[in-house]
């Protein structure tokens, strides 16, 4: 069947795509966007966190054809989210253009190990920190409980969204 | 496979009329784990997320009338008053993307003894309403679940809503499980004290081949918080009442042995939390009702 979507701002397309596939399969092998990663395809993992209509889920568990007209947002299009969020201040426009706050953090605190968590995590704390721009340590934690790491042990993960939150609302004063 | 995408719930109905091997797809995240890992092919898959009314719910008098895909976190943003039992039971599940996607409807679809809104569902006194193109009915909640992950929907069904009565007193839900998030219960435990009718009413999860509640344990406290006028004076509930109560839970149990536990520990733990949330809305009903006095 076919699927039309909005990916990233953009409309898309797919084609050939089985009934049965995950919208995590068309955005990675169909539409050449392999930032949402997949680990486990069950939704215990959050690596392919993204925003569907606005809302994070698993994209391993949506089916394709259940994006149909609906608006994705990867971690290949945070940037351009966030900068749209902000009101266009720093405006920086095109996939790959910039980094979005959060992914800045992600990198000044050192919260970026392997990696394949990474995307998940950024999709996943970007939309809390929209949602919530002041959270405590038990929002952050709450709001990240479905993205697993093997790697950072979570602390420096803390520190990037604190850092965010920080600059977030440094930038809002300012 | 073919992907039926009804645009509205008579065309739902009509689909899964003509379709009865249909596999209705909601949040879809019981439904894509499976065909993920190859465990299911349907033939068709229905896809519910396009009706509206699904999503949405209306509260009435008595109750509310949960659409059958509201997620769970709509449930707890927005129904923590009405259904006390039942936001508590949806924070629990999963994960944020989980919660979002997934719904009460879905839970009762995969009917597994281990679906956290079930004891809530239990507890509180609910309906599942099940429509086809032959009309619709209500199935009182006590009498949907007729196996393991078997429910009482005929084939050509679909769940339209759940009619849950609204808290008339307080209400708990507790599930054990390793940590926090991501847990599927081990076991779990819903409690509601129903004042306007001077009844509790339980529901176990986990720890059966279904969802049960336990009966005898009810009938038990019902007596005794009635003879000792309890409802009226507010006073405590006596430990050796607490402890009754807890130990006819744990009996109520019928519990297997698996990875998550044993059958033990399930009747143990079930025997803990009826006390516990036993204790916990004992006493919110006692200050409440102190200060209306
Ligand atoms: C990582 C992970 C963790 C989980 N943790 C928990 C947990 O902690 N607690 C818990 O209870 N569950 C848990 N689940 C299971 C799942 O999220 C729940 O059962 C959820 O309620 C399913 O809802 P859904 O809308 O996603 O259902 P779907 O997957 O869309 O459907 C589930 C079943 O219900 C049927 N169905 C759906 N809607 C209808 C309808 N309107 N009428 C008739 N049939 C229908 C489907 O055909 C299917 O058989 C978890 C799942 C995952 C992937
Ligand atoms: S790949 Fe989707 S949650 Fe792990
Ligand atoms: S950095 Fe490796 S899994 Fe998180």
């Amino acid at each position: 069947m076919r699927v039309n979507l909005t990916v990233n701002g953009r409309p898309q397309q797919a084609d050939d795509v089985w009934e049965g596939e995950s919208l995590l399969y068309v955005l990675r092998e169909r539409l050449g966007l392999p930032g949402s990663k997949n680990a486990c395809e069950q939704g215990e993992c959050g690596s392919c966190t993204v925003l569907l209509d606005g809302v994070p889920v698993c994209s391993c568990l949506v089916a394709a054809g259940q994006a149909e007209g609906r608006e994705v947002v990867t971690v290949e299009g945070l940037a351009d989210h966030a900068g749209r969020r902000a009101g266009g201040t720093g405006a920086r426009t095109g996939e790959g253009a910039g980094l979005a706050p959060i992914q800045q953090a992600f990198i000044d605190a050192g919260a970026v190990q392997c990696g394949f968590c990474t995307p998940g995590l950024l999709v996943a704390a970007d939309e809390m920190l929209e949602r919530n721009p002041d959270p405590t340590d038990e929002d952050i934690r709450e709001a990240l409980s479905g993205n697993l790491c093997r790697c950072t042990g979570y602390e420096k993960i803390m520190d990037a969204v604190r850092l965010a939150a920080a600059r977030q609302s440094e930038g809002g004063r300012a | 496979m073919d992907f039926l995408r009804p645009a509205g719930w008579e065309e739902a109905l009509a689909a899964k009329a003509e379709h009865p091997t249909a596999v209705p797809i909601a949040g879809g995240t019981d439904v894509m784990v499976e065909i993920n890992f190859g465990h299911r092919r349907p033939e068709y898959l229905l896809d519910l997320t396009r009706i509206p009314e699904l999503h949405e719910w209306e509260t009435g008098e008595d109750g509310v009338r949960l659409g059958a895909s509201v997620p769970y976190t709509k449930i707890m943003e927005n129904l923590r008053a009405e259904l006390p039992g039942l936001a508590l039971a949806s924070h629990t599940v999963a994960s944020p993307q989980i919660r979002n996607r997934g719904g009460v409807g879905g839970n009762l679809g995969t009917a597994s003894p281990a679906g956290d809104a079930h004891p809530a569902l239990l507890a509180a006194g609910a309906e599942v309403e099940a429509e086809s193109v032959r009309g619709s009915r209500l199935i009182p909640i006590d009498a949907f679940y007729t196996g393991v992950k078997r429910n009482a929907l005929q084939p050509d069904e679909l769940i339209r809503a759940v009619h849950v009565r609204k808290a008339d007193g307080p209400q708990q839900f507790s599930k054990v499980g390793t940590r926090n998030a991501m847990v599927i219960a081990v076991c779990a435990f819903g409690l509601a004290l129903h004042p306007d009718t001077r009844t509790v009413r339980t529901g176990i999860g986990s720890a059966a081949p279904t969802p049960i509640r336990a009966r005898a344990a009810e009938e038990f406290l019902n007596a005794a918080l009635e003879e000792g006028g309890s409802w009226d004076s507010g006073k405590a509930v006596t430990p050796s009442v607490a402890q009754r109560f807890a130990e006819l839970c744990s009996a109520a149990c019928a519990p297997i042995d698996d990875v998550r536990g044993t059958a033990d520990y399930r009747r143990h733990a079930v025997g803990v939390m009826a006390r516990r949330t036993l204790t916990w809305t004992w006493e919110s009903y006692r200050d409440t009702s102190k200060g209306a006095s």
